[in-house]
C-alpha cells in the first residue's frame, strides 16, 4: 500500500490484510505499557484543516503507540493563513522528512491531490463528502468482532447518504466483504443513481431495519441541513431516528454503530446509544488499533 | 535419520523424501525426548514453579512451548501459566527497513514482575528473534529473570545471547534452513532445507 485515500481502489485482500494487523495492534492498547518501538525515529504528520477531536486525537495516539514522534496541523495558526497553497504548504512538511501525511479537509480530492505531489505516504481522514476510509474499516473491524464475517450479512445505513463520507466509504467497504448493504433516507439525503454502488436505496426505517444484522446511523449535520432538507429536526427524529421502537425491526441482536458525533435524540435515541446492542464507543478503541495497523502497514513501502 | 534399527525399506522410504523435503534431523520421538529434557531441565534450575510463566515465540516456539508445558505440568503436578508472544513490532529489521510482516496478538497470562519467565522457541539462529522477545517482556513488567529454551540451536548468534536449555545442537551452514514443521500425518519433525 503506497497511500490510504480510499476504500474504493482498495482490493478485498488489502482490505482484510489491515483488518487482519488491527488485531495485533488491539492487544498492544490493553497493555500497561501502551507502547512498541516499530515505529521509533518516525515522523507522523496531522494536517487537519476541517475541526475534529475523535479522528485526530486516535491518529495521533496511534503513531505514538508504534513510538513514532505525532506532529498536528490545523488551518488556524497554519501557513495557510498567510494564503501559502496547500501543496506547496504539503511539500514543506515532506521536506522536513515527514514519514506519513495524515490528511483532512472540509474538500473532496485534496488527499489525492496532495499524494500526487509530495513523496509521503498520504492517509485520508476525511475528505469532504467523498471518503473516510479508516472509520470505514474500523467500522467492518468492529462488526467483525461481533460476527466473525460480513459475508451475507444485511447492513442498513441511515442518515444523509448524499453528503456522508461515511456512508460512501462503509458501502465499498462492506460491499467488498460480502455484506448485502441498505441505505435509508429522505428522498432529499438520497443521491440519484446510489444502486450503481451495489447497495439498495430505502426510504422508510422499516423497509431498511426488517431482517438487518447491523445498523449504521449517521450524524446529521444540523447546523448545515435543517430546514432545508426536512423541515424539523423532530420530524427526521420520528421518521429516521432510531429509538427502541425503530430497532426491534431489525433482527433481535442487531449491532448498531455510528460513527460519532452523535446527535442524541436526533438521529439517535439515548437508551438506544448507551445500550447492549450498540458498539460505538468499541468502534473509538478499535479506531485506535486500525490506524495503527495502516501506519504500520504504509510506512513499510509499496510492498 | 540415524536409528540403525530402522528397516532398509523405512530408510529408503527417508531417503526419498530427504530428497524431496530436505533433511530430517529431529523426528517426533527425538522432540519428545528433547521437550522432555527441557523441562527436567528447567526444573532441576529451580525446583519450585510458582513463579515460572512459559511464554511461547509467535508461531515456531508455540508447540514446543506446548510440550514443554505438558511435561512441567505432569512433573511438578501444578498448573504452569502460558503465554505467546509476537514479536513482530519489535523486531530490528522492521524498525529499520521497510518489510512489513503480519502482526500476531500477543497473550500474556498474568503479569510478569517478579516471575522467571522461560521464552521458548523452535530454532536459536541468529538470537536477534531473543533480543526482540526479551525487550517485548519487559513492556509487561519486570520479571525476576528471563531465560530461553530451543527445541534446536543452530549456531550462527549474531548478538551476545545464550540459551539457557538446547533440545538439540544441530551444526548448520549458514546459508541452510531449519524448520519445525507438521507432517501430514499430524506428527512434527525439524528438517533441514
Amino acid at each position: 500500500m503506497r497511500h490510504l485515500l480510499g476504500i474504493e481502489h482498495m482490493s478485498r485482500d488489502e482490505i482484510e490484510r489491515v483488518l487482519e494487523t488491527s488485531e495485533a495492534m488491539l492487544e498492544i492498547s490493553q497493555r500497561e505499557i501502551k507502547r512498541v518501538p516499530t515505529l521509533r525515529g518516525r515522523t507522523v504528520i496531522n494536517v487537519f484543516l476541517e475541526s475534529s477531536t475523535r479522528t485526530r486525537v486516535s491518529f495521533e495516539i496511534a503513531a505514538k503507540r508504534l513510538s513514532a514522534d505525532a506532529i498536528n496541523v490545523t488551518r488556524a495558526g497554519s501557513s495557510l493563513s498567510k494564503a501559502e497553497t496547500l501543496a506547496d504548504m504539503a511539500r514543506n512538511l515532506a521536506a522536513m522528512s515527514a514519514d506519513v501525511l495524515v490528511v483532512r479537509d472540509s474538500v473532496a480530492g485534496v488527499p489525492h491531490m496532495l499524494a500526487e505531489r509530495v513523496r509521503v505516504p498520504v492517509v485520508n481522514a476525511g475528505d469532504g463528502c467523498h471518503e473516510h476510509p479508516t472509520q470505514a474499516l474500523l467500522d467492518a473491524f468492529t462488526l467483525r468482532q461481533s460476527l466473525g464475517s460480513l459475508e451475507g450479512r444485511v447492513v442498513a445505513i441511515v442518515g444523509d447518504i448524499s453528503h456522508s463520507r461515511v456512508a460512501r466509504s462503509d458501502i465499498y467497504c462492506f460491499t467488498k466483504l460480502g455484506a448485502e448493504v441498505r441505505v435509508a433516507a429522505p428522498p432529499t439525503m438520497m443521491p440519484a443513481g446510489i444502486e450503481a454502488l451495489g447497495v439498495k436505496p430505502c426510504f422508510s426505517m422499516k423497509e431498511a431495519l426488517s431482517g438487518a444484522d447491523v445498523v449504521v446511523m449517521l450524524r446529521i449535520q444540523q447546523e448545515r441541513v435543517a430546514g432545508s432538507l426536512f423541515p424539523s429536526v423532530r420530524e427526521y427524529a420520528s421518521t429516521f431516528g432510531l429509538n427502541a421502537r425503530t430497532l426491534a425491526l431489525a433482527k433481535p441482536d442487531a449491532i448498531v454503530l455510528h460513527p460519532g458525533p452523535i446527535n442524541r435524540g436526533v438521529e439517535i435515541a439515548s437508551d438506544v446509544a448507551d445500550a447492549e446492542p450498540s458498539r460505538i464507543l468499541d468502534q473509538v478503541t478499535n479506531g485506535v488499533a486500525v490506524r495503527m495497523a495502516v501506519l504500520y502497514l504504509l510506512t513499510g513501502g509499496a510492498a | 535419520m540415524s536409528n540403525p534399527a530402522e528397516p532398509a525399506s523405512a530408510a529408503d522410504r527417508e531417503a526419498e523424501r530427504e530428497l524431496a523435503q530436505g533433511r530430517v534431523v529431529l523426528d517426533a520421538a527425538g522432540i519428545q525426548r528433547a521437550t522432555t529434557r527441557i523441562a527436567h531441565e528447567i526444573l532441576e534450575r529451580q525446583p519450585d514453579v510458582s513463579d515460572l510463566v512459559i511464554v511461547a515465540i509467535v508461531r515456531g516456539g508455540e508447540p514446543v512451548a506446548k510440550l514443554v508445558a505438558a511435561q512441567l505440568e505432569q512433573l511438578s503436578e501444578r498448573k504452569i501459566p502460558q503465554g505467546a508472544l509476537d514479536i513482530t513490532l519489535y523486531r530490528d529489521d522492521v524498525v529499520a527497513r521497510g518489510v512489513r510482516p503480519m502482526p500476531r496478538p500477543t497473550r500474556m497470562p498474568c503479569s510478569v514482575d517478579g516471575k522467571r519467565v522461560v521464552l521458548v522457541d523452535d530454532v536459536m539462529f541468529t538470537g536477534r528473534t531473543i533480543r526482540a522477545a526479551m525487550d517485548a517482556v519487559l513492556d509487561f513488567g519486570r520479571p525476576a529473570a528471563i531465560q530461553v529454551a530451543t527445541l534446536v540451536d543452530r549456531g550462527h548468534r549474531e548478538l551476545p545471547i545464550k540459551v539457557d536449555f538446547v533440545g538439540k545442537n544441530i551444526p548448520t551452514a549458514r546459508a541452510e534452513r531449519v524448520v519445525l514443521r507438521k507432517r501430514a500425518d499430524g506428527e512434527l519433525e525439524v528438517a533441514i532445507v
